[in-house]
């Protein structure tokens, strides 16, 4: 009996390999959102799983809010290349250029809020009727609900309150012209699996992950990267700290810690041990309770 | 030996003490950050609760946090050294049927929750139905808030007695007892001095060694393809791989198979895993299988053995639960999806609806609205290969989809 016995991560590879292949069966247009993230990178590997030998069959997207750490960008063109893959870019400078969206001024303004607009634009230019992304549901209360199939009406809005029962693992997909779906293959994953998991396949993350020297700034109990796009209040210095990032995201929201974790079994021993959680390092979650509920709720991934 | 999976539900009815309980789980195992911690904290003092309440680390969407109940299947995570946990968190009350039954489409184990001081109520026995009837082999039933009988033996035994009596009448083979205090935190995580007279395990030692690998079908071969996998690549110009989800038996490179409906036998050559070969595949891998020779196999057909086949039907005998708010129009058409295959579907009779909190057949009242469980019997515009659902959940459940709304209105399961 115990033959037939699989460990979590394998049933949880088992279980996201499946429903990227379902995507590809039900949807004419999906994409993968690729945010340079490890959660988007160990979608990306379980898709080259799930298609092999075959290449992935659907694109790459990345939304650039131009505010990006350098090694993310070289990171993804490096995947990309490996992977024979299409890259499709949506520019949130070029939303601003075309004035379709006005930037944040101030102190704490990010780019993180016009992703929104420009994600919901790339959407529409390319028509795609699904897209991946590596949220889990143990990030964030409003995601606890979500559904692997996650249904979006045409002004690409989430209707917690009116989900699609979801049952076994029969995913239903139709939908209307103009709508389109989510998905989600690692809802059921926790930070702690996504680092088990990169280990145990030995899976390539940007170094940002892996504990470095660099210059930061400590803000409402944050450390946040010193760069050109971030603005500096008065009584701000620069300060060189041995940090890592837990998650990558725009390069002015994006909260490190002060961590000696520059191997991957010390940044998973780190975060086995971690007592705090991995949003909680981001600055665009603070502004209210609810503010991730209401920013899906726009259509953010 | 390396971690494992379980999933299990947890449903209750409002104030049963679910709420504390996932949050007594998730504390006692230190699955709370510190972050979330003070988050609640926070949120208790501005209800003026004092300290942390556990209950409030469970609530989600915002309507609910105002409303103060939970609405909809939400699904919580922690692990120990043993095994890491999925818990489908469903509200409890009849009006939300649908989702205890959407969460424990997924489930092995169930809990079931007894307020100690009310003991067996109609949500007790619509509870354990619902158990029952999505096939899950094991339930424990927590008797809660022991605290506030005295942590009396007598009364324990009684609602067990109760629940024994009640529960022949169902197929759930594995039932246990533990008498807890979701608030105090006995018997959840730490074994309780209140209780000498309770000899069993607590129930967080249940959850690491209920044994659930053998509830899964390893007899009968079931492949539903999947996705073909073409490569048309210089590297793989002849390459033909099927790919799926293994729902039923064991295969190995080298057995004869059986596609099924064209009835063509053929051969394993080969399993794969991503870009690694393996010699055997089972449930619930996600694999990659070549035969030996070219046959027409695609999407929604399926790979058994000859001498083992599910039933290929067109008229089947189901009971399904209502999904969706609009009533189910007689003679309406449908799209049946049944592992990877989906046809067009008509409802020809509704045999009866079941009064789920004391199991009666009704039979003079076959309107069916959200929430209500059914035996109907079912017509496909071609045959589907099921298996009974007792036998097999993946291959015994499907669901119903509007053809015009395109929403799922309805979770099946078979009976043979
Ligand atoms: N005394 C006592 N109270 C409990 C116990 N479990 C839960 N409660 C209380 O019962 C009430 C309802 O609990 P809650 O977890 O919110 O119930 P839910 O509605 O089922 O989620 C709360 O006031 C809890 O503090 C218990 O074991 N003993």
């Amino acid at each position: 009996m115990s033959d037939y016995n699989m460990s979590h991560l394998d049933e949880l590879e088992a279980e996201g390999i499946y429903v990227l292949r379902e995507v590809a069966a039900q949807f004419e247009r999906p994409a993968i959102l690729f945010s340079g993230g490890k959660d988007s990178i160990c979608v990306t590997h379980l898709a080259k799983k799930a298609f092999a030998p075959a290449r992935i069959p659907m694109p790459l997207v990345h939304i650039d809010t131009g505010h990006n750490f350098p090694e993310t960008i070289q990171f993804r063109d490096d995947l990309v290349e490996s992977l024979g893959v299409q890259l499709i870019v949506g520019s949130v400078q070029d939303l601003i250029d075309r004035g379709e969206v006005a930037e944040e001024t101030g102190f704490n303004a990010s780019r993180n809020k016009i992703q929104t607009p420009t994600l919901i634009s790339t959407i529409e230019a390319h028509q795609f009727d699904a897209c991946v992304g590596g949220a889990r549901r143990d990030e964030e209360k409003a995601r606890a609900k979500e559904r692997f199939f996650s249904h979006r009406d045409d002004f690409s809005q989430w209707d917690p309150k009116n989900q699609r029962p979801e049952l076994w693992d029969l995913y239903n997909g139709k939908h209307q012209p103009g709508e389109h779906f989510r998905v989600f293959p690692l809802n059921n994953w926790t930070e702690l699996d996504i680092w088990n998991y990169i280990l145990r396949e030995n899976i390539a993350i940007p170094s940002l992950y892996f504990a470095h020297e660099r210059r930061v700034i400590r803000r409402a109990g944050q450390i946040l990267a010193h760069s050109d796009y971030l603005n500096l209040r008065p009584d701000e210095q620069p300060e060189s700290l041995q940090i890592r990032f837990r998650t990558l995201g725009d390069l002015t929201i994006t909260g490190a810690v002060e961590s000696d974790a520059d191997t991957l079994e010390k940044i998973v021993a780190e975060v086995a041990a971690a007592r705090k959680t991995e949003r909680g390092g981001r600055m665009d979650d603070k502004r209210s309770q609810s503010a991730m509920e209401d920013r899906k709720k726009e259509g953010y991934f | 030996m390396a971690q494992g999976l379980l999933r299990f539900i947890t449903a209750g009815s409002v104030d049963d003490g679910k709420s504390t309980l996932i949050g007594r789980l998730l504390y006692d195992s230190k699955t709370i950050f510190e972050d979330q911690l003070v988050s609640i904290e926070e949120a208790s003092a501005q209800r003026g609760t004092d300290g942390a309440d556990l209950s409030l680390l469970t609530d989600g969407l915002r309507a609910e946090r105002e409303q103060g109940i939970t609405i909809d299947v939400a699904y919580r995570y922690f692990a120990t050294p043993k095994r890491k946990f999925i818990i489908a968190d469903a509200p409890g009350h009849i009006q939300y049927t649908r989702n205890m039954v959407t969460g424990a489409s997924t489930a092995d184990l169930a809990i079931i929750l007894v307020d100690a001081r009310a003991g067996l109520l109609e949500q007790t026995y619509r509870h354990s139905f619902i158990t029952h009837l999505l096939g899950i082999k094991h339930m424990v039933v927590c008797v809660n808030k022991m605290d506030l009988v005295d942590w009396s033996e007598g009364r324990y035994n009684e609602i067990v007695e109760e629940f024994r009596d009640f529960s022949s009448r169902l197929d759930v083979p594995d039932i246990r007892f533990i008498p807890i205090s979701a608030l105090k935190g006995d018997n959840v995580v730490d074994a309780s001095d209140k209780m000498p007279w309770y000899e069993g395990p607590t129930l967080l030692h249940d959850l690491e060694h209920v044994h659930v690998a053998a509830d899964r079908n390893l007899q009968d071969c079931r492949f539903p393809v999947q996705y073909v996998i073409r490569p048309q690549t210089d590297a793989h110009r002849d390459f033909r791989g099927y790919a799926g989800r293994v729902a039923g038996g064991v295969f190995k490179v080298g057995d004869e198979v059986l596609a099924l409906p064209s009835g063509i036998s053929s051969q394993v050559t080969s399993i794969s895993i991503g870009e690694k070969s393996v010699d055997k595949a089972f449930p619930p891998q996600s694999v990659v299988m070549t035969l030996a020779n070219d046959i027409d196999l695609s999407r929604g057909d399926m790979l058994v053995r000859e001498n083992n086949q599910p039933e290929s039907a067109q008229d089947l005998d189901v009971r399904i639960c209502w999904l969706s708010d609009q009533p189910m129009r007689p003679g309406a058409r449908f799209e049946l999806r049944h592992t990877s295959r989906e046809v067009k579907a008509v409802v020809k009779e509704v045999v009866y609806k079941l009064d789920i909190n004391t199991l009666h057949r009704m039979e003079d009242d076959l309107s069916i609205g959200m929430n209500d469980i059914a035996r109907v019997r079912i017509r496909t515009a071609a045959p589907v290969l099921v298996d009974d659902y007792r036998r097999n959940r993946a291959t015994g459940s499907f669901i119903l989809v509007d053809p015009t709304t395109r929403l799922t209105v309805a979770a099946g399961v078979v009976y043979t």
